[in-house]
């Protein structure tokens, strides 16, 4: 046998280092569950389409008639595509060079930067650079380069992250060979921050010799799902000022909002509001997608991020590594100019367009507080209303017996208890630990997502599997928010 | 508050570590998660350090970017490129101020770009996935073949819940991935694995993927042909490492020598790197040859021997235009030797951008990956699963280009004709620029045997590598440049991709219309025989 070119040993450690539990272990095996025939409930991703939520039917025709141009050419295709959409095809087509078949300009199709510079100037009030609009294959991919360009080494280009924290961000910051400070949320505090901690760190951390570079925030939050209110924003912005960090604002779940005392109020907005110095002087990077809000598109893999205060050399060497990758694909390009500029009232399609927006936003609403009242009613487990995103992330307060049980089997305790929940119910979780946590405190984080007719089942089999396993390992003192 | 906080690092240390790693690196562990930077035992892992130099004001700026990212070039959309796009913008309002009245961007493998129509059959059956309504209704029959219809209806069946919005699995659809297996398994005779196929948003995240669990520092070096495709170095650079080139010989077209291999080896392994993979782009990327079956079980044998991963890059397999050539994967040829998974490792990179569907834009590939323990695998997907999927539409697309309409589907007489039309033009154009370019002064072209692409030599004559040298360029892209700025002509010149060192290259792709040819050669020939009057010794 010859030498083993590429064996575990040799592999980047990086590589090994770096974790992805959306995909891992739980997922693993309610895979192999699944294909034992078992029914699984999949909650681990926020992945809306998998559970049934319809696409919407505009972008969906607009995008057929670009897939296949020669549809226009045919005298009956009024017959199953409305006008608008046939004119909105032609829009988009006309803006391609060569239709979605063509590598678009690396950053991505001028014209719907255009479209979506309007988009956020409409909703912040301030203008906002075509030029500094730079569309990806889903935000992740923009986010991932963004973080390859401020991390230098572990020492360098330091990254705070909120914790708990969507797991692309320790994953990548792994991968880069980078160095993550984190900052936590307090659950009690309805998973506010504490700038005053932050600074703390920070310090801490200059005084070793570290360069924390970037701050991220993730609003509204995921898993937590909180919305972070205006005056938070002006003081995480003063923060980043202070210490000079560039915030990495990832506002993908910006249009699911569940409650209305604290609407999404974009970071750019709150930054420009807040006027020089600090409105030139902050440098802020804006993540937004076609994956979550009521478009749900996630398998498009369409996003864009937006640049302020970035030097113009600095943009050209973003532009340089995104040229390597040739260029965003064309079709994700369109559900984004689409999802940015979607029909108008006195549209042709504006009606149905809006009658189906609603009526997944709203029962997004309804199934946030059924999921939250859900977990609540449930011993031992208290949980946080989702104020935004898509996802709900109850505390499990797992009991002593619990945690030995879960230490024999070789397992952290909530991954022990999510895969107890999977094996008694189908529902497939993700244990708290692969977001990070408190030492001792244990969560999981589910979606919203399932069919509202379903639900209250749903929540139903968590209660009687939960309820089973505290008193089996309880020392039935048991505890409920309601 | 310092102990709290280093409780919550070691809380997410022990839920992060997965195996007991005796020899692992603690403090790299440690400095990823600790909420305290400065673990109290790492004393040693702070004596080289020299702080940080904070004398910009903002964060992130050039001086404070990563380095690598400063390191790597890609000139397939670099300089001249940019200069062009001015001219292109400058035109549109300038018309007469310059000697030509359109820009031609012969930079960069776009077919469709160049007005290269996409197969019918797979742009219905992507239709009718991306609005799945159409097949409820009657008139759909009027305005699709029947075969895209039923195909469209059995990809939907492998999509869970026809939902083609939804994030699949991280390696892409299995059904997709099924088609793409029995694909590849009459292509070359030899089963595949649905399991070893990783769809990714065309094949260069496929080639980041490997080359970030190659590599972990400078001393990992990667063998890559001069001239390349600058993907390669462009990654290898991102990721830390070192290109260790290996010359293809231009006198005898291209030819990949295993002594110059075994020499290269060598000459890393004495400057103290560890040589990981071989790369080889086949058929050529820029240069075009078809290596033949014969030097493929050299190399193969050659990794097997090393112990190095052979990274094929096959993306162009559908381009070969001459008849003396055909293309060989290397799965086929090394199974066809009795090397199996035990024997070799092998990444195999296939795209939907090239051959002749030209789906640049879809962003769709794959890879195929044979030859490694599980535990790398499972590392693999893991990296795979941090981007959660590739995109559904680009699937759909790798599945139909790997299992095309047969004889005897409705679709099939169309959907040849428009192939064969394709790559048939393809080869004439291929073969008309050739001809061209070789009856210019001082300069020689191989044929492009495949792929998209002619990368001729040019001799520069001393005066024109001097005046290159007092406008502060490289000579290639001096002559690039007076190409663009007299012809509107946009090529890459040699330097982009790396050459023997002394010699003059550019890459021009053979894809403009075959109507606009005739022009491009009178203008390149007209451009040529100015310059060597200007510059001739």
């Amino acid at each position: 046998m010859s030498l083993k070119a590429l064996d575990y040993e040799t592999l980047n450690e990086n590589v090994k280092n770096c974790q992805y539990a959306v995909r891992g272990e739980l997922y693993l095996r309610a895979s192999e569950l699944q294909k034992e025939g078992k029914k699984i409930i999949f909650t681990n991703v926020g992945n809306p389409h998998a559970l049934g939520q319809k696409p919407l039917t505009f972008p969906r025709q607009v995008v057929a008639l670009c897939q296949a141009p020669f549809l226009l050419d045919n005298p009956n295709v009024g017959m199953i595509f409305p006008a608008d959409a046939i004119a909105r095809a032609k829009h988009y087509l006309s803006l391609t060079s060569g239709g979605l078949g063509a590598y678009s300009d690396s950053r991505g199709l001028p014209g719907v930067r255009k479209e979506v510079a309007e988009f956020i100037q409409r909703r912040d009030g301030y203008p906002s650079d075509p030029e500094l609009i730079f569309l990806t294959d889903g935000a992740s991919k923009g986010v991932m380069q963004i973080l390859n360009c401020i991390i230098r080494n572990q020492k360098d280009g330091v990254i705070l992250v909120p914790v708990p924290q969507y797991p692309l961000y320790s994953a990548t910051i792994s991968l880069l060979g980078g160095t993550l400070v984190p900052y936590y949320l307090e659950e009690t505090d309805n998973w506010g921050l504490d700038v005053n901690n932050l600074r703390q760190s920070v310090a801490q951390a200059r005084s070793q010799g570290i360069t924390v570079r970037a701050m991220v925030i993730i609003n509204p939050g995921n898993p937590t799902g909180q919305c972070l209110s205006e005056a938070n924003l002006r003081e995480i912005l003063k923060f980043c000022c202070d210490e000079r960090l560039v915030l990495l604002g990832d506002e993908v779940y910006q249009q699911n909002i569940y409650q209305d005392e604290r609407p999404f109020i974009s970071s750019k907005k709150v930054l420009m509001d807040m006027g020089a110095p600090l409105s030139k002087e902050v440098q802020l990077i804006s993540f937004h997608t076609v994956s979550k809000g009521y478009w749900g598109e996630c398998g498009q893999r369409g996003g864009y991020f937006e640049m302020t205060n970035i030097p113009p050399r600095t943009v050209e060497e973003i532009y340089k590594v995104a040229s390597i990758a040739l260029s965003p694909n064309v079709s994700a390009q369109i559900f984004m100019g689409l999802m940015v500029s979607p029909p108008k009232p006195g549209d042709i399609s504006y009606d149905q367009f809006v009658r189906e927006s609603k009526g997944i936003l709203e029962s997004l609403r309804r199934r946030a507080r059924i999921m939250t009242d859900g977990f609540n009613s449930c011993k031992n487990v208290v949980c946080n209303f989702t104020e935004g995103a898509m996802y709900s992330f109850p505390q499990i307060k797992l009991p002593p017996k619990a945690i030995q049980a879960a230490k024999q089997a070789g397992k952290v305790p909530d991954v022990f208890y999510c895969l107890k929940l999977l094996e008694a119910t189908g529902i497939s979780t993700v244990p708290g630990s692969g977001f990070g946590q408190k030492e001792g405190v244990f969560h999981l984080r589910t979606t919203i997502l399932p069919a509202e007719e379903e639900m209250p089942e749903i929540m139903e089999s968590f209660k009687k599997f939960n309820d089973e396993f505290m008193s089996q390992y309880g020392d039935n003192f048991g505890y409920s928010r309601m | 508050m310092r102990r709290f906080v280093i409780g919550q690092a070691k809380n997410l240390i022990d839920q992060t570590r997965r195996r007991p790693r005796p020899h692992h690196n603690n403090i790299r562990l440690l400095s990823l998660l600790a909420s305290d930077p400065i673990p109290v035992s790492s004393s040693r892992f702070f004596s080289d350090m020299t702080g940080s130099d904070s004398s910009s004001s903002l964060p992130v700026t050039l001086d404070s970017i990563n380095p690598n990212v400063l390191k790597c070039e890609y000139a397939v959309r670099g300089e001249i490129v940019n200069i062009a796009q001015k001219l292109q913008d400058d035109l549109k309002i300038n018309k007469d101020a310059y000697p030509f009245d359109e820009i031609i961007y012969c930079n960069i493998g776009n077919p469709q770009s160049l007005s290269q129509q996409p197969i019918t059959f797979f742009r219905e059956v992507l239709a009718l996935c991306s609005h799945t309504a159409l097949l409820d209704r009657d008139e759909t029959h009027a305005l699709f073949s029947t075969d895209s219809i039923a195909r469209a209806w059995k990809i939907l069946d492998q999509i869970p819940g026809k939902a083609t919005g939804a994030y699949s699995h991280s390696q892409g659809i299995k059904g997709l991935r099924d088609a793409i297996a029995a694909g590849i398994e009459a292509r070359d005779g030899f089963p595949a694995d649905p399991n070893d196929i990783f769809m990714t948003d065309g094949a260069s995240p496929g080639v980041h993927m490997m080359m970030q669990l190659l590599i972990s520092s400078e001393k990992d070096g990667i063998l890559c042909p001069i001239p390349q495709y600058p993907l390669y170095s462009a990654s290898i650079a991102l990721h830390g490492g070192s290109l260790v080139p290996y010359y293809l010989d231009e006198a005898s077209g291209w030819g990949l020598e295993i002594s110059e291999l075994k020499k290269q080896l060598e000459d890393a392994k004495s400057k103290g790197i560890t040589v990981r993979a071989l790369a080889v782009i086949n058929p050529g990327n820029p240069t075009g040859q078809v290596l033949s079956e014969e030097n493929q079980r050299d190399i193969v044998d050659f990794c097997k021997k090393e112990g190095l991963v052979l990274l094929a890059d096959e993306v162009y397999q559908e381009n070969v235009y001459v008849p003396d050539k055909k293309f060989h994967s290397f799965k086929k040829v090394a199974r066809s030797m009795g090397y199996g998974e035990k024997d070799i490792s092998l990444v195999s990179f296939q795209s939907i951008s090239k051959g002749y569907y030209g789906e640049c834009g879809k962003r769709g590939g794959y890879m195929e990956v044979t030859g490694f323990t599980s535990d790398v695998r499972e590392q693999i997907y893991k990296v795979a699963s941090v981007n959660l999927c590739s995109n559904i539409s680009g699937q759909i697309l790798a599945s139909l280009v790997m299992s095309p309409p047969k004889p005897g589907d409705e679709s099939y007489e169309s959907y040849i004709s428009e192939k064969e039309g394709i790559l048939s033009s393809m080869a004439r154009r291929a073969k008309t620029l050739e001809e061209a370019l070789n009856k210019l002064e001082g300069i020689t072209c191989n044929r492009a045997e495949g792929a998209m692409y002619l990368f001729p030599c040019i001799n520069l004559p001393k005066k024109a590598i001097a005046a290159a040298e007092a406008a502060k360029t490289a000579p290639d892209t001096f002559y690039c440049k007076r190409l663009l700025n007299a012809t509107g002509i946009v090529v890459v010149p040699g330097s982009g991709f790396r050459q023997v060192p002394g010699t003059w290259h550019f890459r021009c792709t053979i894809l403009p219309q075959e109507d606009k040819i005739p022009a491009i050669v009178n203008r390149l020939t007209e451009f040529h025989k100015s310059f060597m009057d200007e510059f001739r010794d």
